[in-house]
């Protein structure tokens, strides 16, 4: 399974950045593999929709989970009906590290 | 002569000075006009009798999808500027973000397909109100849930423009619904109160009333309270003061009770003749 983490840096050092659409990189976890790849987020400077052309960006790069500090009501309606399930982590300065050793568990 | 009442703050009074500057130019005869432009609220209305006219709704493009005609090309959501498609052509998924499109029509151009077809869905309304036989209150109502109010305030501006004068209250801030009612405007009324947001608002919507090259002046409601930095700022910067009316009770509780200050207080109708005077013969 591929899950997808927004962050503030390019390394699993960073920390989890707490908006989505407009986050900094795009961490792309599989749990299979234990690869990980590191996007950064086109959709940084899009006037409108950057939630949108971000759930694209993820949802094409077949993540069935998104891990990021919040989410909007446009992008929820569209993850739901592609049944990406959106995990909410509000602890601060939690690192990209720490969120996949959940997932190593 | 187009005079927009604006405010970058919420609740500086812009209605009150709206309304009462309308009532008192339709009863010293004059043919005027006075246009509700903050369509996501509007409550001119309320403090006028009046009799409706007409209403027109205001009326947006929307794509709409035929899923057997799609080839998953992309190249609709390629040409939305607004990122108002989402499109998985692996997974022969289409989806249109409503609150996202502009209507702007770029995707039913680019489909050569024929898998979008053009719908309308409706922005909200404008209500034509006639007041008395010189002067009529125009309303635009938006649609709860609709993204910009922009439309609906072209079209009431629009409707509102068949007479001598007119008064558009503004909607408040200072992004496009603002920028879009005042760019209308011969002239600008910019309320205030002398408060550390009103004074921030206010140098906010001078800025861009200066970019925009149009003739200001400024109107301090509630003077009294909060501190004279308002005052500093104007006088630093030269600008006119063209009515102040000070902070007082009795003020808000004849509005708050949906009725004209200048009904009941000689001494703001008074304040009210001499803004007039210096709007119409400026």
């Amino acid at each position: 399974m591929k899950v997808a983490i927004t962050s503030t840096g390019n390394s699993t050092d960073a920390v989890l950045d707490s908006r989505f659409g407009r986050c900094s990189w795009f961490i792309i976890y599989d749990t299979e593999l234990k690869s990980t790849e590191f996007i950064p987020n086109p959709n940084i400077d899009s006037i409108e929709g950057a939630g949108i052309a971000s759930a694209r960006l993820i949802a094409s790069k077949g993540a069935e989970k998104v891990i990021s500090g919040e989410f909007g009501a446009k992008v929820k309606g569209v993850f739901d009906s592609l049944n990406i399930k959106l995990i909410v982590i509000k602890e601060e300065n939690k690192t990209i590290k720490d969120i996949i050793k959940l997932f190593q568990k | 002569m187009i005079v927009a009442v604006a405010s970058g703050k919420g609740g500086t009074g812009k209605t009150l000075i709206a309304t009462n500057l309308f009532a008192l130019l339709s009863k010293a005869s004059y043919n005027v006009n006075l246009a509700d432009c903050d369509a996501e609220e509007p409550n001119s209305l309320i403090f006028f009798k009046s009799t409706k006219e007409s209403a027109s709704e205001v009326r947006q493009m929307l794509p709409l999808f035929e899923p057997e005609a799609c080839t998953y090309c992309g190249k609709c959501e390629e040409y939305c500027n607004y990122n108002a498609i989402f499109l998985l052509p692996e997974k022969r998924i289409f989806r249109l973000i409503e609150d996202l499109c502009h209507g702007c029509g770029a995707c039913t151009y680019a489909c050569k397909f024929d898998a979008l077809k053009e719908t309308e869905i409706s922005l909200g309304e404008v209500g034509m109100y006639r007041v008395n036989s010189k002067s009529k209150l125009v309303e635009g109502r938006l649609r709860v849930g609709a993204l910009t109010p922009v439309p609906v305030i072209k079209e009431t501006i629009k409707a509102s423009l068949d007479s001598e004068i007119v008064i558009l209250d503004a909607p408040p801030g200072t992004s496009c619904p603002f920028i879009h009612t005042i760019s209308k405007a011969d002239y600008v009324l910019l309320v205030t109160e002398p408060t550390p947001f009103g004074l921030n608002d206010l140098k906010l919507s001078i800025q861009i009333v200066r970019q925009m090259e149009k003739p200001f002046s400024v109107i301090i409601n509630r003077a009294g309270l909060g501190s004279d930095d308002v005052y500093k700022y104007l006088k630093k910067e030269k600008i006119k003061i063209s009515m102040e009316l000070q902070f007082d009770k009795e003020i808000a509780m004849i509005y708050s009770s949906g009725k004209l200050v200048i009904e009941s207080r000689a001494d703001i109708y008074q304040k009210f003749v001499k803004l007039s005077e210096s709007i119409i013969h400026n």
